[in-house]
């Protein structure tokens, strides 16, 4: 323990942020009078004590002496009611103390030691007098108690001493070893272990779950009876993370029914890509798919561009920001680490949560105890979380959406994808390739191993319940990440010092060094080596330790002191754990002794295979019964107000989307600033051409119908970029699913259709998947407020994205109706396909028939559309979607703030307001100028339907009879009202 | 209410654009590391405009591998350093301050220039070099919090203030904000001062370019009197919050869209490059 501690507090002479803050929190409902705020630094050391003249020295290099002041030891001097410190729990990732310790060792030309540290904490002083259980709340909402520790005292309390110096310490232990665990045991013991974990044998408590089954587990024992020895808990963790869902996909993988034998990846993604790409031909824009950390398509004759998307649901329902953050960083890192290093060049985001303003309160606990987050609170860490990872890390976010649903409440999904830019060849050799050969040193960089995320990978294989580790929960460190990330991509690739490289992801060490082994056959690691946070963790915690921010590299031993003496002058941590073999086994010691030793064959292909049983029953719903209102001025500005369709531009503009220089269509468009489904960045400097982004899901169409559910999400995602100008052919996509009960064979019945669905419609399409990920148990079980169980399961969601490369960002259009006269168009036809919809939503009602997709017919209409736009026709387009065309429409008049007056070919089947928010796929709403009337029918055939021309300020609407006229100011104080205030 | 607006001519690019200067052989110096992060934007806005860089991390120069002393310009770019802790380009400049502020005070004695964009106007403003009044450097302005307590990402109209080597030619900026920390405020006295020096470089200004008097969006962090970047007292070195960097195209512009349409109406196309090119153009000019 520390001997010596001081503590420096640091406050606003006139705090610019004391309105904002005390606003956001009394919009909570939490009624206080001011909430100021103190940054606090502690020092806390061993071999040496500061001075206080040095103490005040320190102070001044972490204060801005123009507006703040600081104490040193001594209570900082406020008015207030409660005084409550947030601080960080032991072993959680402290950015801010790490940042004011190397400050001070740099001023003091010092170290600080292992047992010494500084650690930051924030001291809110609450103005006005709170009932005890809103000081709970209050408190609620500043900390999250899985990582922050709060220390509250009243006036009274806090006095002249103020708080209490406290410093978070990992308790230590003396270093436990390597165990043998006995497998030869009943059934029923051996799926104990399985869903809880290996039983310590100091602390007789269960290590947190493997998530392996029986028929692994006897997998597991057999392979070890026949070596003749036990398995040691290293090798049994291992396996768990090897094997687990979340790394092999084994659901996606298995054997399905009678006619999948091959499962459903092989047989309905990879199956797809596999035939477009052999029908494209020398087209072809796939370089690499499914088999790095990334995929990657061309982007010119120099460059190509990678993509991935990611999901970290089980983490942020934990801890939002901590989750999100670690989710965009760890999906940075699946672009540095894919080939040999790509530059993360553009981030995206989504997520699908309950809707804040209708929250059910869930507990993990019996009695009313461990609440689940409500959705609001869920919805402003995952925010706060994405935002910081991009931000800080310099990659721009232009792109992502937000969808609410109360199946979200559970467990909310977070998705975060980044895209990233390499040079094909660098020397003849091809960048997109890597292979670590044998004697090559196993190099890791980055942070520190510590006991974050331990059964990160088995964790988000099972459904949240009550005993869901803490351990998963990581926070991230941007700028440790943004220091390797800068060598890595910027120096030490294209000096060519290394072989290999990957990301320490789910499972750590023990997935990413197992991984790059197969390149070579083989691995010998030295867990010795491995620079730990803390001392005191066992062998097979730091082998599947997710701790965050670390690569994995295949260094030349030639290369070595060149690789190290750089990663040191950029200082990034670089460590030798280890050497690639051709031993056909993955060995791992520790203290001399071998604490797992598997062939690696057996390792990676050893698990057995599964046969899963489906059914699938349509259900019906009833349909809606309200009758359809004679004017539907009302209707179109509700929805408008839908929490899906409205504006979430506080989450765009907290995100950095201009860094980097490309940006070109961004997320908000317009004078208006619409949202736009789609972005256009140009991430080569001086190329014409530029990267679009689109993402699209529909898991309001997921019960009814999850064929046609995933047609239209390919539809739309592929629709988001066409809209921009980019020919189909330039487009590729990637999905994830994410899933509920996936051992409910209902539910896989449900699965089997979609990925049929993605088959079928990427197929006609022509456009293939280079990247997927799936989720597959988005469940949570616990207590209702009345302790009653209830199980809370997300709709089958799919996400599908889209990249795409524009031949030309400069011809680009946006969403927005630009001219006073210009021409109106629906491109593509409506139907009665309500089903799912938000109208039917609003009406309260679920409906049975959603959209289906003729995708031929849509694929020719694209390009009819992109060739459009390239030769200069269009002045705005955008695609319908949730909402109809009415929504569209309304959206395109507000972005330009301008007015149009339209007559819609209401068929004498359809009901007028289904015909305006009905949500039939392929369809776009473009402006032209009238000069290329003629011009644009030619190209776009009878697709095009003129509705009428811009102008004015209103937004009208006539059918058979005239249906809606409504200021477009009113449709934009609509569009942009529920979030304001967030 | 939304009425029809009428469409402001206002112009979008240089009326010609200068022909391609040749090349100045004095050099820049762009400083990386510890989560700088807009340097290969800068690098691309002074290339264009014909001057040379070279971009260095602050460790290669604190190691005595690169030297100041062969620089004539000096950036600090845009970025996220030491991620904002213990206050934005504080950190930064400490580690300036405790390693190489001899070199770099030999350097401002020198008839150079520094520029400084956003996470680099911090900097700037935590080392002194920003307002500088006299050599001691010592901190007078400070980059506090938004008034909105977060990071905010959006397209800002600026107005010169004076005319000095900076600004010189320009009538608008139209670029890009993204910072969590540009709120600039002092003393009255030191405003009084920086304002007599006529030191103000940008003000925050409306679309037509009236003053945005301190509401938002159009001032998007609360910052005193609008001020968006200043000089020094010497007027060599520049502290800015927006990033002309990051809209050099006239396509990275948030309004380029409506410009382009309207300009194809008028039979005429839309200049490939955005006015905001000319303080890096006006750096190259005071060098030749």
């Amino acid at each position: 323990m520390a001997s010596f501690v001081h503590r420096i507090e640091v406050h606003f002479t006139k705090d610019p942020r004391l309105k904002t803050r005390t606003d956001r929190i009394r919009s909570l409902g939490i009624p206080v009078d001011e909430l100021h705020l103190a940054d606090v630094y502690t020092i806390a050391t061993t071999a040496r004590d500061f001075t206080r003249d040095e103490l005040v020295q320190v102070a001044r290099q972490l204060v801005n002496p123009v507006v703040q002041e600081f104490t040193v030891d001594e209570a900082t001097e406020a008015l207030f009611d409660e005084a409550i410190e947030v601080g960080f729990l032991p072993g959680v990732t402290d950015n801010v103390g790490t940042t004011a310790r190397q400050t001070i060792e740099d001023f003091l030309s010092m170290r600080f030691g292992d047992e010494e540290a500084v650690c930051s904490s924030q001291l809110y002083f609450v103005r006005g007098r709170l009932a005890p259980e809103m000081l709970t709340r209050l408190a609620g909402t500043l900390a999250n108690p899985l990582v922050n520790r709060i220390h509250m005292k009243t006036r009274q309390e806090y006095g002249k001493t103020g708080m209490d110096r406290i410093v978070p310490h990992v308790e230590l232990h003396e270093l436990p070893t390597a165990g043998p665990v006995d497998l030869d045991l009943d059934d029923a013991e051996l799926v104990t272990i399985g869903k809880e974990g290996i039983l310590d044998p100091k602390t007789r408590q269960r290590r947190g779950p493997l998530a392996l089954d029986l028929a692994q587990l006897h997998a597991i024992r057999d392979y070890f009876q026949d070596l003749g020895r036990m398995p040691t808990d290293v090798e049994l963790e291992s396996l768990a993370q090897t094997w687990s869902e979340h790394c092999k996909h084994t659901i996606f993988a298995s054997a399905l029914d009678d006619d999948v034998p091959k499962g459903l990846y092989k047989t309905f993604i990879q199956a797809a890509t596999n035939e477009i790409r052999e029908a494209a031909g020398e087209k072809d824009i796939c370089v690499s798919v499914f088999s790095d950390n990334s995929g990657a398509i061309i982007f010119d004759d120099q460059y190509i561009v990678t993509h991935k998307v990611e999901t970290h649901n089980s983490p942020s329902a934990l801890d939002p920001f901590g989750g999100a953050l670690t989710g965009i960083v760890g999906v940075n890192r699946d672009t540095i680490g894919f080939g040999l290093g790509a530059k993360p060049c553009i981030n995206i985001y989504g997520f699908c949560v309950g809707d804040p303003d209708a929250a059910v309160p869930l507990f993990r606990g019996k009695d009313g105890t461990n609440p689940v987050l409500p959705p609001r609170q869920i919805l402003d860490g995952v925010v706060r979380g994405v935002g910081a990872g991009g931000n800080c890390s310099g990659i721009p976010t232009p792109q992502g959406f937000c969808w609410f649903d109360n199946r979200y409440a559970g467990k909310p999904l977070v998705f975060a994808g980044t895209v990233g830019i390499m040079p094909r060849e660098r020397d003849g050799q091809k960048l997109f390739e890597k292979k670590a050969e044998p004697g090559d040193l196993i190099v890791m960089v980055g942070g520190r191993v510590g006991k974050d995320g331990i059964h990160g990978a088995t964790f988000s294989s099972e459904a949240l319940d009550p005993k869901s580790p803490v351990t998963a929960v990581q926070i991230g460190d941007p700028i440790t990440q943004k220091k390797f990330s800068d060598v890595i991509v910027k120096e030490a690739r294209d000096l060519g010092l290394y072989r290999s490289i990957t990301d320490n992801g789910a499972g750590g060490l023990s997935c990413s060094v197992a991984e790059m082994a197969k390149e070579c056959n083989g691995c010998h690691v030295q867990l010795d080596n491995v620079p730990l946070k803390y001392h005191g963790m066992a062998p097979w915690e730091i082998w599947i330790s997710e701790s965050q921010e670390r690569m994995t590299l295949a260094v030349p031993p030639e290369n070595l002191k060149t690789f190290m003496d750089l990663m040191e002058r950029r200082e990034v941590e670089a460590t030798v754990i280890g050497t690639f073999t051709k031993s056909g086994k993955c060995v791992v010691e520790c203290a001399g002794i071998v604490v797992m030793d598997i062939e690696l064959a057996f390792l990676h292909d050893g698990l057995p295979k599964k046969h899963l049983t489906t059914t699938f029953m349509k259900t019906t719903n009833p349909e809606p019964d309200t009758p359809c209102p004679d004017r539907l001025d009302a209707a179109l500005l509700a929805m408008m107000q839908r929490k899906n369709i409205c504006s979430t531009e506080f989450i765009t503009i907290q995100y950095d989307h201009t860094v980097q220089g490309g940006h070109v269509l961004g997320p908000v468009q317009g004078k208006g600033r619409v949202q736009s489904v789609a972005s256009l960045t140009t991430i080569v400097p001086g190329s014409k051409k530029a990267v679009g982004l689109s993402q699209a899901l529909f898991p309001s169409y997921s019960e009814i119908d999850p064929y046609n559910m995933a047609g239209a999400g390919i539809d739309t995602a592929i629709r988001g970029l066409v809209a921009m100008g980019i020919p189909p052919d330039k487009i590729a996509i990637l999905d994830n699913f994410c899933w509920c009960s996936s051992n409910d064979p209902g539910r896989l019945g449900q699965l089997k259709r979609a990925a049929q669905g993605c088959y079928d419609i990427a197929k006609t399409f022509g456009t293939p998947f280079i990247s997927g990920k799936d989720s597959m148990f988005n469940d949570f079980s616990g207590y209702d407020a009345e302790g009653n169980p209830v199980k809370v399961s997300v709709p089958p969601t799919l996400l599908i994205s889209s990249i795409g490369v524009h031949p030309d960002a400069g011809k680009a259009v946006s969403l927005d109706a630009k001219i006073p006269g210009d021409l109106v168009y629906v491109v593509g036809a409506t139907r009665e396909e309500l089903g799912g919809s938000e109208y039917f939503a609003q009406l309260g009602s679920i409906g049975n028939t959603v959209p289906v997709l003729d995708a031929a017919a849509a694929k020719e209409r694209y390009i009819r559309l992109a060739g459009a736009i390239a030769h200069e026709l269009v002045a705005s387009a955008f695609p319908v979607s949730h909402g109809g065309l009415a929504v569209a429409v309304a959206k395109v008049a507000v972005g330009g703030r301008l007015g149009m007056d339209l007559t819609v070919p209401v068929p004498d089947t359809l009901r007028p307001d289904y015909f305006l928010f009905s949500e039939s796929l392929s369809r776009f709403v473009v402006t032209i100028a009238p000069d290329h009337k003629r011009a644009f029918e030619q190209a776009l055939g009878p697709d095009a339907v003129l509705l009428g021309r811009t102008g004015g300020s209103r937004l009208r609407i006539t059918g058979r009879t005239l249906l809606l006229d409504v200021a477009i100011a009113d449709l934009e104080k609509s569009y942009k009202s529920p979030f304001r205030g967030y | 209410m939304a009425t029809v607006r009428r469409n402001i001519r206002r112009p979008v690019a240089a009326p010609k654009a200068a022909a391609v200067p040749d090349r100045i052989c004095e050099r820049a110096l762009i400083l990386s590391g510890y989560g700088i992060n807009s340097e290969m934007e800068t690098q691309a806005a002074l290339a264009r405009a014909g001057m040379d860089a070279d971009t260095v991390h602050i460790n290669d120069l604190i190691a005595g591998d690169r030297s100041l002393a062969d620089y004539r310009l000096l950036v600090f770019p845009g970025g996220f350093s030491y991620g904002d802790d213990t206050g934005a380009g504080n950190a930064y400049a400490n580690r300036i301050r405790n390693n190489i502020w001899d070199d770099l005070q030999e350097f401002m004695d020198g008839d150079n220039l520094v520029l400084g964009i956003c996470n680099g106007f911090q900097i700037l403003a935590n080392l002194g070099l920003v307002p500088a009044f006299d050599r001691t450097y010592a901190r007078e302005i400070a980059l506090m919090p938004n008034r909105g307590g977060r990071l905010e990402c959006r397209f800002v109209t600026l107005k010169p203030a004076n005319e000095n080597l900076w600004t010189k030619g320009i009538e608008r900026i139209y670029c890009p904000v993204s910072h969590g920390e540009g709120n600039l405020s002092c003393s009255p006295e030191t405003l009084k001062k920086i304002k007599q020096k006529k030191m103000v470089a940008f003000t925050y200004c409306r679309e037509d370019m009236s003053p945005a008097d301190g509401e938002y969006p159009y001032n998007p962090n609360g910052s005193v009197e609008d001020i968006a970047g200043i000089t020094s007292a010497n007027g060599r070195v520049l502290g800015m919050m927006p990033h002309p960097e990051r809209a050099m195209e006239c396509s990275n512009l948030y309004d380029w869209p409506l410009l382009r349409e309207q300009a194809r109406r008028e039979g005429r196309a839309l200049p490939q490059e955005s006015l905001n090119m000319q303080i890096f153009r006006n750096i190259v000019g005071y060098f030749s």
